[in-house]
Parts: structure tokens; sequence; C-alpha cells
């Protein structure tokens, strides 16, 4: 059944008019993950049981994973509350007092701080709306943009994406007026528009979150996309460790096409765009996306040298628009609010919000959208409550394995592409790691540099093999091997990496490497001539003492020292001898007086 | 036309030119070890990067078009260190045995390494071990060398469309290796040696026998004959410095005899005969219509490997008869054999070939052994055979040209051109036409035929009736000619072609897996000229007036297609799987 506009607004008024009471489960992975589907299926059963006239739904993530389970109760009469951290005896007691006795439990309220200084535009929905129907979409404005678009011309399209200044999500930070209009200029009888949901930094999972919770979104981006460049056939190329995604996009792509938003004669419009789903294998090299389209194309995931732009010569070298799913949930509402709304939020050079998933030493952690040109020190303090058990703040990461560590004393820098670039980071697609004192700068560029190590596609010499070596430096300066010759050696590989590698993963990978020796020089120093790792988690820089005062001579760490170095008695005391010692840590974790200590 | 600057000096190329090839026009070169004239480029090395004036990026400039205006930078002291830094990389990756490698002296990162004066790497070793697939028996993969330039498995995909070899694992651990990490020979390998001959260090060579021959011309007991295919004398000299093309036949027959070959006989004998079995084949089957059209020439054995493999169902349109070289190692030990007195089971035949694939074809099915014995007993390649006259401390350049033997060795212009693209169609008609007309056609250059173009078609009219034909030569142009002809099969239309000559090898054996290394589109045009002067120059130019070719018939053959000729000089051909097992 193809929908014209006036049906998409009678649904949209029906669903508004709805004013039924509800429970609505936090069921993205993460919230699955905190056990969710136990909540959800009590729930189901209880509501049975009572028989009280109450919907229970799932939704999306809405960000705040470090207390999923989350539950919204929205009764009728009453204010809808949120609750927290739901266990499987909260919900029965929530069931019991507020849905049954209409009384809120304040045991288990959300804490609401940590969201005055975020703006919710691309995850306006997730955690809102149930992804999985398409009326709680339309509900909440959904298909707008797309109606409005499609009483445009192109170009206008053009312009008013030019007017928002949108750039895109996944990294580089291209305008993406001109991407689509590179495409929309060139005459052929096939154009495509791609959804890189390949997102693979480690720690990151905006994308994830977009599409579970709110794959229409994502899907109206595209059709309006398809209208712009001039596309009739789209792909959404999603990783296959996410299933739910998948399962969701492709639920949405049915519910789409039953209301004909998805298909011929779109919206009565004479416009025909379908989507297809292809799932990627797990390389990360595949997020690049000349290897993208080699890997829909069923081909080795290996990325091929630019020019020709995929705008031109993309998939199966027809002109082709790749956007990250980010952007492409930007879309619908800059169609549905206007191109000057999108831009009035931002710094001048990158308009409206960006999501990041902000994780690592921090208390709130968790999926965050705020306006670009936020300070890290507002995301870090004000949103995310500070560093984990009050330490001191070193350094944050932000773009994965391409990104660069910034350190503290830039924690007044603006979050919009071109500080971070200057400072050797990227915005990447949105990862922001919080580092403190604990953390070994030696050991983090290690970190992303296997990753890279065991990404790396192998095509090109100075990535296959620039990895492998500048890994083998980092692992000889954390063993406290290397020579400041070493050091010199290792930053040659990084320049050399960075300028001749083929493509975006080759060419950034030596960011976090030269970023942490450009800040954190001193540490690098210290691990190579000291033999010391100032954080600690160096094993092989460390040894083991123990504290003669603070002993209680119990043995314990003696019978537990897997190679003999520790010596003495009961009534002597011990002593390790740091010469056998192979700093495996178990007597310091074994010691119950915290007598050993560890330096 | 773009208008550009590269190091200050303003350039003229036109739209599409890369970086890389307008540089080479004001004799600037710009190092690469992947990037290769007969390929796209893959950008995998990373060692051609330039920068664009006042920009901090560097930019590849095997695929990147000259644009108009740019203002490009080719050498400085930043791009040299990232180079430098990346052929260090790649030798640090790399076994350290140059001594003992078949490309010693002839290696691109050899040689690269030396024009960088790089005296030390400073990188640790780190090196996989990785197994020799000597599977084959004529091309060895010896993936411990390689550099993973990809130059192999383009040319294996995209030139030849065999898809032997592909790139497995991923990371430092990528490697090639036919997919699912199979043997070579359990592969759809067609052993043409083109990935060999483009491979830029020695982790693809052939597999080497001269150890074999020189034992043999060291016994006694032996009797050694040898014989040189066409292509071989306008590439040899190379081996010795010279330019490629130069023809070097009459030193060639001196340095095979100064070897201790007793006999020196020439396969363009052979090719003689193959074209009046051929050209009688074409008029049997044109003519009379006894046999399928079109006829389609298997001088070439990848070619016939690959129709075995991948076209099954065209097997009734091959021409049935033998590849010259089989032809002269059957006479040699039964014709020749009988003549001199000499029991066949001494005669240890040996072939000088541009080909890897002609050491499969000297057993790939038994009638290779109809003389009783093994009719070749080893093939060498051209590479090969120029290492021997070194190690036997002939000064090649030197030599006093000499003769070849009789008879096997008196061949016309015809049996010569058969080492170029179109050479075998052009000698078939040359007889062909004569076979149907009982006279010779009015030109004798079929110049329609000659040359690079991937595809050539043509007709011409014997009798008033057109004959049509088209000459392949690279196995991934084949594709286009044969689906052409089945459509028409299938579709009961007219047939687009009746004669149709293949060769795997773009260029034609001139450009054989086999040949000394280097080759590129303007060597394979001089290689060929140099065998078309040769034709224009020789006196006997049609095979069929080749005296001592009618002899043979006369004395021993009897007739063309006839029982003893069928016999020695016919084959058969069998739909083989693509994968073993």
């Amino acid at each position: 059944m193809n929908l014209d506009t006036n049906q998409i607004n009678h649904i949209r008024k029906k669903v508004l008019s709805n004013k039924v009471s509800c429970i609505k489960v936090g069921m993205a992975t993460c919230g699955i993950a905190a056990g969710a589907q136990e909540i959800y299926d009590f729930l189901i059963e209880a509501v049975k049981k009572s028989k009280v006239d109450v919907e229970v739904r799932k939704c999306g993530c809405i960000g705040a994973c470090y207390i999923e389970p989350i539950v919204e109760v929205k009764i009728q009469g009453l204010k809808p509350v949120t609750y927290s951290k739901v266990d499987i005896e909260a919900i029965k007691k929530i069931f019991e007092k507020h849905v049954l006795g209409k009384k809120v439990v304040t045991d288990y309220l959300i804490d609401e701080e940590g969201s005055s200084k975020q703006v919710r535009r691309v995850l306006r929905n997730c955690g809102i709306i149930d992804p999985e129907s398409i009326d709680d979409y339309i509900g909440s404005d959904g298909y707008q943009g797309l109606i409005k678009a499609l009483k445009s011309k192109p170009e206008d399209i053009i312009e008013t994406l030019k007017i928002s200044g949108l750039r895109g999500r996944g990294g580089g930070g291209f305008p993406t007026w001109m991407k689509w209009n590179f495409a929309k200029n060139i005459s052929a009888e096939e154009k495509y528009i791609i959804c890189n949901g390949d997102e693979g930094d480690p720690g990151a999972y905006m994308d994830r979150s977009i599409l579970e919770g709110d794959p229409h979104a994502v899907l109206e981006g595209m059709v309006i996309g398809g209208y712009a460049i001039g596309a009739r056939k789209g792909f959404l190329y999603i990783r296959a460790e996410y299933p739910l995604a998948v399962e969701r996009i492709q639920k949405a792509i049915e519910q789409a096409h039953d209301y004909g938003l998805l298909g011929d004669n779109i919206l009565d419009k004479g416009f025909n765009f379908d989507l297809e789903v292809r799932l990627g294998a797990g390389a990360f090299v595949c997020g690049e996306e000349t290897a993208l389209i080699a890997s829909i194309e069923g081909k080795r995931g290996y990325p091929r040298p630019r020019p020709p732009y995929p705008s031109v010569k993309g998939l199966w070298d027809k002109p082709t628009v790749i956007n990250n799913v980010e952007t492409l949930a930007n879309i619908p509402a800059i169609f549905d609010k206007g191109g000057k709304w999108f831009a009035s939020l931002g710094s001048p050079q990158s308009k409206g919000t960006k999501v990041f998933a902000l994780t690592g030493k921090v208390k709130r952690s968790g999926l965050i959208e705020v306006p670009m040109g936020i300070t890290l020190q507002e995301v870090v303090f004000d949103i995310g409550g500070g560093v984990l058990n009050d330490k001191k703040i070193k350094a944050v990461q932000t773009g994965g394995p391409s990104g660069g560590v910034i350190p503290a004393q830039f924690l007044d820098t603006p979050l919009d592409y071109e500080s971070l670039q200057n400072l050797g980071s990227i915005m990447g697609s949105g990862g922001m790691i919080v580092m403190d004192e604990d953390d070994c700068m030696v050991d983090i560029a290690k970190f992303y540099m296997r990753f890279c190590v065991d990404e790396s596609c192998g095509k090109c010499a100075p990535c296959r093999i620039g990895t492998y070596q500048m890994l083998e430096y980092l692992k000889k300066i954390s063993r406290g091997q290397a020579t400041e010759d070493d050091i010199e050696k290792l930053q040659d590989i990084c320049v050399a990496v960075q300028k001749a590698a083929l493509c975006g993963l080759g060419q950034t990978a030596p960011n976090p490497t030269l970023s942490t020796l450009k800040y954190f020089n001193q540490e690098y120093l210290e691990h190579v001539k000291d033999r010391k790792c100032r954080a600690g988690k160096c094993a092989r820089l460390l040894t083991y003492h123990i504290i003669p005062k603070t002993c209680k001579k119990c043995g314990a760490c003696f019978h537990v020292c897997p190679v003999k170095a520790i010596s003495g008695n009961k009534n002597e005391g011990y002593i390790i001898d740091n010469n056998k010692c192979i700093r495996c840590g178990k007597c310091y974790d074994t010691c119950r007086f915290n007598a050993i200590e560890r330096k | 036309m773009v208008k550009a600057k590269i190091n200050n000096i303003e350039i003229e190329v036109s739209k599409g030119t890369t970086i890389l090839d307008a540089a080479k026009k004001i004799n600037i070169t710009i190092p690469t070890l992947c990037k290769h004239p007969d390929l796209v480029a893959s950008a995998a090395c990373g060692i051609c990067v330039v920068k664009v004036k006042g920009t901090k990026k560097m930019i590849r400039s095997c695929c990147t078009p000259l644009e108009e205006g740019m203002d490009i930078i080719t050498h400085d002291a930043e791009l040299q260190k990232v180079r430098r830094t990346v052929v260090e990389l790649i030798l640090s990756n790399h076994p350290n045995d140059c001594l003992q490698c078949p490309r010693n002296n002839n290696c691109e990162l050899q040689r690269l390494t030396a024009d960088f004066g790089i005296r030390e790497v400073p990188y640790p070793q780190f090196l996989r071990q990785l197994p020799v697939d000597a599977s084959t028996k004529t091309i060895n993969l010896i993936p411990e060398k390689c550099i993973l330039c990809g130059r192999c498995v383009h040319v294996c995909q995209d030139l030849q469309d065999v898809w032997a070899l592909s790139f497995i694992e991923r990371g430092h651990n990528t490697r090639i290796s036919p997919a699912g990490d199979i043997n070579l020979s359990e592969s759809p390998c067609i052993r043409c040696g083109q990935c060999s001959a483009h491979c830029p260090t020695g982790a693809i060579a052939e597999y080497d026998q001269t150890g074999q021959v020189w034992n043999h011309l060291y016994d006694d007991d032996k009797y050694c004959v040898v014989q040189i295919a066409p292509a071989v004398r306008v590439a040899i000299g190379e081996a010795f410095g010279h330019k490629g093309g130069e023809n070097f036949t009459g030193k060639l027959y001196a340095a095979l005899r100064r070897l201790g070959f007793k006999a020196v006989f020439d396969t363009c004998f052979g090719a003689d005969v193959t074209i009046i079995e051929e050209a009688s084949e074409f008029v049997q089957r044109f003519i009379h219509k006894k046999g399928k059209l079109p006829l389609i020439t298997t001088c070439c054995p990848s070619w016939v490997d690959f129709m075995e493999k991948f076209y099954p169902q065209m097997i009734d349109h091959f021409s049935s008869a033998k590849s010259p070289h089989e032809i002269v190692g059957v006479l040699s030990k039964t014709y020749y054999a009988n003549k001199i007195g000499v029991d066949p089971s001494r005669i240890y035949m040996v072939s000088i070939m541009p080909c890897t694939a002609k050491k499969f074809e000297i057993s790939r099915s038994k009638e290779m052994f109809i003389s009783g014995y093994q009719d070749i007993d080893v093939s060498l390649t051209t590479r090969e055979l120029g290492r021997m006259i070194k190690q036997a401390g002939i000064d090649f350049s030197g030599l006093d040209p000499e003769e070849p033997d009789h008879i096997l060795g008196d061949y016309t212009g015809a049996g010569l051109i058969f080492g170029a693209t179109g050479g075998v169609m052009e000698a078939a008609l040359r007889t062909a036409y004569n076979f149907v007309t009982g006279e010779n056609y009015k030109e004798i250059v079929f110049k329609d035929v000659r040359g690079l173009k991937g595809v050539k078609e043509t007709t011409i009219t014997i009798k008033g009736v057109d004959i049509r034909i088209a000459v392949a030569h690279g196995m991934g142009n084949v594709e286009y000619v044969l689906r052409r002809v089945e459509d028409a099969i299938v579709n009961q239309k007219e047939l687009p072609y009746h004669f149709i000559e293949v060769m795997a090898c773009p260029g034609g054996c001139v450009g054989g897996g086999g040949q000394p290394y280097g080759v590129t589109d303007k060597l394979r045009v001089a290689r060929a000229n140099g065998l078309y002067n040769e034709d224009d120059a020789k006196e006997i130019r049609y095979s069929h007036e080749n005296p001592y070719v009618r002899k043979l018939y006369k004395e021993f053959l009897g007739e063309p297609l006839g029982e003893k000729a069928h016999k020695l000089l016919h084959t058969r051909y069998l739909p083989r799987p693509l994968y073993k097992k």
C-alpha cells in the first residue's frame, strides 16, 4: 500500500493523540547486555497476569550506559518517570507500586545530571520511540523531512544541505553537500548511495545505537540522498557483529516498503528507490570507502587509490555517495526544520551536534550528543561527571586508532574538526576515552598500534610492514629494552607511514604514537633511560618490594610466587629477589595487608 | 591536453596521463616497485610518492593523473627520506639472500636498494617461514621473497583472466597463493609464466632445469640435440646486454654447438610442418565441410590448457595439429634418428622456448610420447639458456654465426613469424590460400593480423568466399572472441569467424613467460619486428614452398593429414577440472 502525504500525517496525528499508559524498556545491545531482556519478559508476563491496561514496549538506547537497564514508566495521570539500574527485584517493586499502585518509587530514579549540556538531535528518538514501529517514528515527525524534500528539486536539496553546513561524521569531515553535488552532477544510468555502518573503532558504538534505536532516520536520510543525487538503489553496509542493528534495519526496510516509502513511486512523486543490506565480515579496513565498495562488489576488502573518488567512479564504477550512519541520521531533521535551523548550533566551521561514545576513566560513561564547539572540559566534567575515583585527568583520546591523545592542558579545546586536527588528533567517528594518571602513554600507543597491525589489510607496504615494526619498537620501549635511537627510528617510521600509506587506515595509524611522542615525550624517555613506567602499566618495568614495617610475615606471598623469587620465613620475614621475579603481580594481589609495593 | 609543472619544468601532456608517466617524458624517473606499464596501478608499494608544491600531503604518482596547473615536486629531502624508509621497511621483511636468488643482478628491489645506497637495514628483520611451491614443475612460487606488489595477481586475474593467484590472509600475514591455499598445480594455473615475467623480485621464477641438461651434455651415452623457438632469437641478446629485438639466430646455433649439442634444429621447421597440417585441416573443414568451424590454433600450450579448463565445450574446434616444437621433437626421434642411425633411446631432445608452459606440454598427454620415448626430454626457457651460455664461458656476442643442422633446421619466413601474435594466422593463410586456389595470395604480408591490438579481426576473400578471422593474444582477450562464437552457435546465427588464432601471452611468444625480464609493449614490438625483418629477407616465405618439408612428406610422412602424419603430428584434447581434488 503506497501512502501519500495525507495518510502519513494521519498516522502521525493518531500516534500523537495516543494517550495509553506504557512502560518502555531500553533494549539496545547495551541494555540487553545489562539484563533488559529479563525485565522485559517479566513485564510482559506481569501485565498479562494483572490485566492492567498498560503497553510494554521496547526502545533504543538513551545513552546512559553506566546505569542500564533503564525503564521508563508512563502512567496516565502521572508524570513520566525513568528508572535506572533496574534489576528483577527493582522491577517487581516498580510494577507493584508505580504501575499498579500509581506511586513513584524513589529508589531507582535516574540521575538527570549530565544531560543539561547535551542537545539531542541525532539521538532524539533513541530510547524514546519503539525502533521496530514505523508508526512511532512517524509520530515523532518521522518522514516529514522526506515529504518536504520530495517537493523540491534536487539542486534545492543540495542548497539546503550547503546552508546546513553538515560535514561527514565518519572521520574526515568532508562537506556532505559537496559529495552529493559531485554525484548529482554526473550523468549516469545508475548511481548508488551507501550507508557506511562498518563502525570499528574500539570502544565506539554511536552508529550501532542509532541503527538500533532509530533505524528509520537512517533510511529516511538515504531516500532523500537517493532523490538528490538521482540514485535508485542504496546499500546499507553493516558489520555482521551488529545483529540487532541488522535485524532492526531489515524490519524498518520492510515497514517502509509496506507504506510505500521505499519501492516504486514513493509518496506518489514518481521517485523509485530501494535499499539492500550487506553485511561486513569484520575487517576494520572495510570502513574505508573504497575497500567498502570492493567488499560490496564481492571482492577482497582492499582499498584502491583515489582519484577517481567514489562520487565519480564508485560501486561497479558508477557514481556513488558514501555517508556514515550519523551523517545520514542528521538528514531528515535538516529537511524538516531547515538548513538554517541546523546551522544555528555549532562552531563557525563545524555545524550541528556530534555524538560521542564517552568511555574510559569517567564517572558517567555512555553515549552523549553535544553541540559542536563545546570544550573537552565541559564534556568530561559537566557531562561525564569528572574522572573516576576523582583521580587526576591525564589526557583524552579521540578518534580511536586513527586519532591522537590530547593532553590535559588542552582541555579547553573546542570540539570541532579543525581544532582537533591542529592538536594531532581527529574527530573521527566519535570515540572518546578519558585517561587518568594510571594510564601509561606508551601502553596506550601500543594498544592502538596492535589494533592497526591486526587490522592492516596488507595491501600497501608502508602500512603492512610499518605498523608491524612500529609495534615492535613500542613493545621494546615498554619492556625497557629500547634506546633513544629506537625512539628516533620509531618516529621515522611514523612519518613514512603517515605520508606513504595508501588509505586512511594506514595514514592515520601513527597518530596515537605521534601524539603521545609529542605530548608525553618525557614518559617515553623515562621508559628508555630510567627503565620506569610512572603509571605502573608496563609490567616488565615494575619492581616489587615487601615493606618490612607493614608485613605481617604471614607467608602468603611466599607460597603464591610461581618462580620462588620470594625467600625468608615466618620469623625473619620475607624478601623478593628482583632478578628472579617475573613481575606477574601475584604476591601483590595476594597480600591482604598492602605490605607489597610496586614501583 | 593538460599543462602543468614538474620540478619547475613546464610540461604539456594528454588528459589522464599520470604524474609518473608525465615525469618520464621529461626524463625524471620516479622510483616504483609495483607499477608496471602493462597493468593498472594498484598503488601498493608507496615508493612513487610526490608532493604538490605548497601542500604537506604526499600523493602516489603512479595513479594520480596530472591536472591542469599542478606544480609537482618529485624529489626533495622529505620525499627522499620517506621513500628510503619505505624501501628499508620492505627490506626488513625480505630475505637477505640476493646471491643465491634467481633474480640476482636482475631484481628491481635490489636495483632500488643499490640506487638508494642502503648499506644497512635499520629495522630488525622479520621473515615468514613459507614453503616454496614447485608443484607445477614450470614456475616456482617463493612467497618468502614476495613484496606483495600485486603484479602477479593482477596479471593472472586481469591480463590473463585465469584467477589462479590471489592474496590470502591479511596484514603482515598476507601472501600470494591460489585461493584456498592449495598448490599451484591443483589450481586453474595455465603455467603461462606471465606472473614470473612481471615479478619485480625472485618470488616467482621458472623451474630451473639447466642442471639436468648439463648432466646429459656431459654423458657420452647420450646424443644431445636441441631446437630453438622463433621468439628466442630476438630476445636472447638481452641477456648479453644487447638491445631487445636484435636477431641472433646464427650466434645462437654456434653457442648451442659449443655447449655440446650434436645437432641444432629450429622449431621454425616444425612450424612449417604445422602449417601444412593446419592449413590442410582448415581447407578440409572450410571447403569440404568436414569438422567444425571456426578452426582454432593450438600452438600455445597455455591456451590449450586454458581451453581444456575453461572452455571444454570448444574442444572440437581445436586444430589437432601438434605444436611446432613437439613436431620437431617427434621427428628427431623418428625420422632423424633413423637417418643418422642412432637409437632413439639415446637421443636427448632439448627445446629452448620463450615459454614456461612448454615444460608442461612435453608430458601433457600420451601423444607426446608417440616416438616410443618422451619426444622432448626437457624444455628450457630463454632465461635458462642465457645462464647456461654464461656458465660455459662462451662469449656470445663475439661468436661467428653458424647454420642449423639439416633438414630439421631448414625453415621459411612463414615458420619464423610464429613467434609474434598473428604469425600463425598469417603463415596459415599464406598456405591455405594456395591450397584452395593453387596460387599464392596477391600480398604476402597480412598487415591486419600484426600488431598489439588485443583482438584483431579481418576478412580475406578466397575464390569469392569471405573468410572471417580473429587473432587474440593475452588470455583476457579470448573471452570476447569465444563468446561471439558461442553466441552464434547457440542462436544458430552466422559464425563471426572461421579461423581463430590464440596466444596466451600478450604479444605472442615474443612476450612469453620465459623470456628475459622487463617486457613492455615497446619491447614486444621490437622483438616482433626482429622476426618480421628476417621474414622479409627470407628467400622462401611460404611453408608449402619449403623444399625440405616437401622432402619430409615424400620420404617419410606421406600425405598431409594422412595416416602416418596423423599418428605422429596430431594430438587430442580432454576436458580438465579447474581445481584438482
